[in-house]
């Protein structure tokens, strides 16, 4: 029952992760813990498998084994090996909120009620409560002037930050970011950087997988280092980019203009 | 009197093939739009026991003359104990026939519809039902929407061909007229304006939806 005990007071437990495509491994044997406010970033070079990992956690990618629990409730199979059914597995999922590197807002639907619909069709809100959070949702990542636009005359980085509200709208657990500036024009990152770094000062639960370097600097908990589907390094932040303990991290920074302390 | 007086004499018949065409265009593409969702619906699932009857249905359909569908339905059915009226067979004829062609335009948006949106939706804790119906189904109209106009106009000059079984609507009308005065050419005449004053206002309405979704960013109006 340890495994239970020390999954409840953890906003994202993950145990023995393995995942291949095909024959390829992606993920060996992943454990990661995020505490409840803590906010880890996952770093690593492209095809790491820093995505996949991330991918896993709400199920969007299957591992082959291990173990993933979301503030103590175990996601997709149950523990005697049963797949979840899909509504169950809807319900655990719904405790995390994700923010994709290409936005994937609902083009159909204005922002307001981008933000409203799963809180809404999903949670079972009422439209009036729903649109109340909303409202002081887009209030908080600056959107709130944009409610009845829609998404096709937003730019990128309008585009994330109202599909970062859309997620805090599910009052998840656990935030998880993949990649979520890759795909902006250069000067709009600093917008939406600026939403999740207040997000972190307000105590949000979040794993992000970013390429920012200075960024995850100041915002970090727990920096953890991937490398062909192994983690080879976890630290604090200031021990991490400063004096990193193997060579591969190293050369990495060294390759990604390691930021000077914030 | 010239023949056209005879025709102004004769306008109840139009008039009242006129309305008749309107009903059974107006349900059959009300049935044909169910039927293309629900085959919508039905294709997303991933066993091929259902969905290659289906496939098999779609083409079956797309390959067939409407004209012999609803022979078949009308002639046909009653050997096997069902027996619809010539409306009614021809109203499910129509419904079947371009519910399948519905359902053929839907499918090749829904091939190009964007995975992010499907991760996205899945991540929020959607289930299939509810995001088929309000995330994928909207969108999947939105991006269809002039190939559904012109669907449409071919299921409105289908309902022509339902005079061969009988039922009387607005060629049924012309063609009894022409017969009993020998004016074929003006009688014809006259139903033409009715069939492109239905798909005028129908290509105008549907225009009119091309703003809707416009505004979202599906195309240009």
């Amino acid at each position: 029952m340890s495994e239970a005990n020390t999954s409840e007071t953890a906003a994202v437990s993950i145990r023995h992760l393995s995942k291949s495509f095909d024959d390829v491994e992606v993920l060996r044997d992943v454990e990661l813990e995020v505490k409840t406010g803590e906010v880890v970033t996952i770093i690593g070079s492209s095809g790491s498998g820093k995505s996949t990992l991330l991918r896993c956690i709400n199920w969007l990618e299957k591992p082959d084994r291990g173990s993933i629990h979301i503030a103590g409730q175990r996601i997709g199979v149950h523990d005697d090996g049963r797949p979840m059914p899909v509504r169950e597995l809807a319900k655990v999922r719904a405790k995390t909120g994700m923010v994709f590197q290409g936005f994937n807002l609902w083009p159909h639907l204005n922002v307001l009620h981008n933000v409203t619909e799963a809180p809404i069709h999903v949670q079972g809100k009422s439209k009036r409560e729903a649109e109340e959070l909303a409202t002081a949702l887009l209030e908080k990542v600056g959107m709130s002037h944009k409610h009845d636009s829609y998404p096709n005359t937003l730019s990128g980085g309008q585009k994330q930050r109202v599909a970062i509200a859309r997620a805090l709208a599910m009052q998840p657990a656990v935030m998880l970011f993949d990649e979520p500036t890759s795909a902006l024009d250069p000067e709009l990152v600093g917008e939406v950087l600026a939403v999740i770094k207040d997000l972190s000062a307000e105590g949000y639960t979040m794993v992000m997988v970013t390429h920012e370097m200075a960024f995850a600097r100041a915002v970090s908990d727990q920096v953890v280092f991937l490398e062909k589907g192994l983690i080879i390094e976890r630290a604090d932040p200031e021990t991490f980019f400063t004096s990193p303990k193997t060579d591969r991290v190293r050369k990495f920074l060294e390759n990604h203009d390691n930021p000077s302390p914030a | 009197m010239s023949n056209w007086d005879i025709l102004w004499d004769e306008r109840a018949q139009f008039w009242s093939g006129f309305l008749s065409t309107l009903e059974i265009f107006g349900l059959s593409i009300v049935g044909a739009f169910v039927i293309g969702c629900s085959l919508l619906y039905l294709l997303e699932g991933s066993r091929k026991r259902l969905t290659m009857p289906l496939r098999i249905f779609i083409d079956a359909m797309r390959m067939l003359p409407f004209l012999i569908l609803a022979y078949l339905l009308y002639y046909g059915l009653p050997s096997v104990g069902i027996r619809l009226d010539a409306w009614w067979s021809g109203v499910g004829a129509l419904a079947v026939y371009h519910g399948a062609y519905f359902a053929e335009i839907f499918r090749g948006s829904r091939l190009t519809f964007p995975p992010g949106q499907i991760e996205a939706a899945k991540a929020h804790g959607f289930t299939k039902g509810k995001m088929f119906f309000r995330l994928i189904l909207p969108q999947v109209i939105m991006q269809t929407r002039p190939l559904l106009g012109n669907q449409l106009i071919y299921a409105l000059k289908d309902t022509a061909f339902l005079v061969i079984i009988t039922v009387s609507e607005l060629t049924a009308a012309a063609n009894s007229l022409s017969s009993t005065y020998f004016i074929p050419t003006e009688a014809f005449i006259v139903v033409i304006g009715f069939y492109w004053a239905i798909s005028v206002t129908m290509e105008i309405i549907i225009k009119q939806c091309g703003r809707f979704s416009a505004k979202r960013g599906f195309d240009n109006v």
